[in-house]
């Protein structure tokens, strides 16, 4: 778990997994957006293969890289819980306290 | 809303805002009627047994799951409750013994009262327990919510 959260605390990295939502992808399409090197972008791709973010393949020339949701669940799933528990909870009272200012 | 949470670090942090007088937030977090009808998600029944909010005074309330199982969560007031600050112990009637420390303020400026609740468990596997725990909810967002999930992991993994 702790290779998990040294992977995510690297911004880059989280844009990576972010860009990876939209399906695979290889590595030239990952650089582009963030100005950086292939082998930079290669780099970052390792850490989050061995903390078990992504998987990778080959296809033809090119290596894909692909999104494994299950560790990223398992490490945040908590964060997921709890978050959605309190933004419920918030909204709710902003609207309780909505009603009794109108009501003041 | 903003979560601040360490790897490893039994806290939890939550800061949020409200357009209200902090007076009203005091309110509804210490008169029974109105406590029921914000706190958790709309789809649990709150039904709150006791609320006393003075120092050593008891709160007690059951959270129902749309079967209908009931989930009692109950502790004490320590300090008496005031509009700037409340101190609160929770345990879940199901784990007796594992207990965690509440710590609200809020902060009012020109009519905007800024929430901050500070959660302290005994372990990093209790904080991950919390909300899972007392409620079979499983996780309820999916991966679409990655966007978000990645941006406060932000304040996570510093």
């Amino acid at each position: 778990m702790n290779g998990v959260f040294a992977a995510l605390a690297d911004p880059t990295r989280r844009s990576i997994l972010t860009e990876l939502r939209r399906g695979d992808a290889t590595v030239a399409e990952l650089a582009a957006p963030f100005s950086m090197s292939q082998p930079a972008v290669s780099k970052h791709l390792k850490v989050l293969e061995q903390a078990g973010l992504i998987s990778r393949t080959r296809q033809a020339t090119a290596r894909l890289s692909h999104l494994e949701a299950r560790p990223l669940r398992e490490a945040v799933g908590w964060l997921m819980d709890y978050r959605a528990y309190w933004t419920a909870s918030f909204d709710r009272l902003d609207a309780l306290l909505d009603d009794l200012q109108d009501k003041s | 809303m903003k979560i601040i949470a360490e790897p490893g670090v039994p806290q939890v942090i939550v800061i949020r805002e409200f357009n209200a007088p902090r007076a009203l937030l005091f309110r509804a977090y210490t008169e029974p009627e109105l406590m029921a009808r914000w706190l958790g998600p709309a789809e649990l029944d709150l039904v709150v047994n006791q609320l006393d909010p003075r120092h050593g005074g008891r709160w007690r309330w059951t959270q129902y799951d749309a079967d209908g199982k009931g989930y009692v969560f109950h502790g004490l007031f320590h300090g008496t409750p005031t509009p700037e600050r409340i101190v609160q112990t929770y345990e879940f009637d199901q784990a007796p013994g594992t207990v965690y420390l509440n710590l609200i303020t809020f902060d009012e400026v020109d009519g905007v009262t800024t929430l901050r609740q500070t959660t302290v468990f005994f372990a990093v596997e209790d904080r991950d327990l919390y909300v899972a725990g007392g409620m079979d909810r499983g996780i309820v967002e999916s991966m679409q919510n990655l966007d978000d999930l990645v941006t406060e992991l932000a304040e996570e993994a510093q």
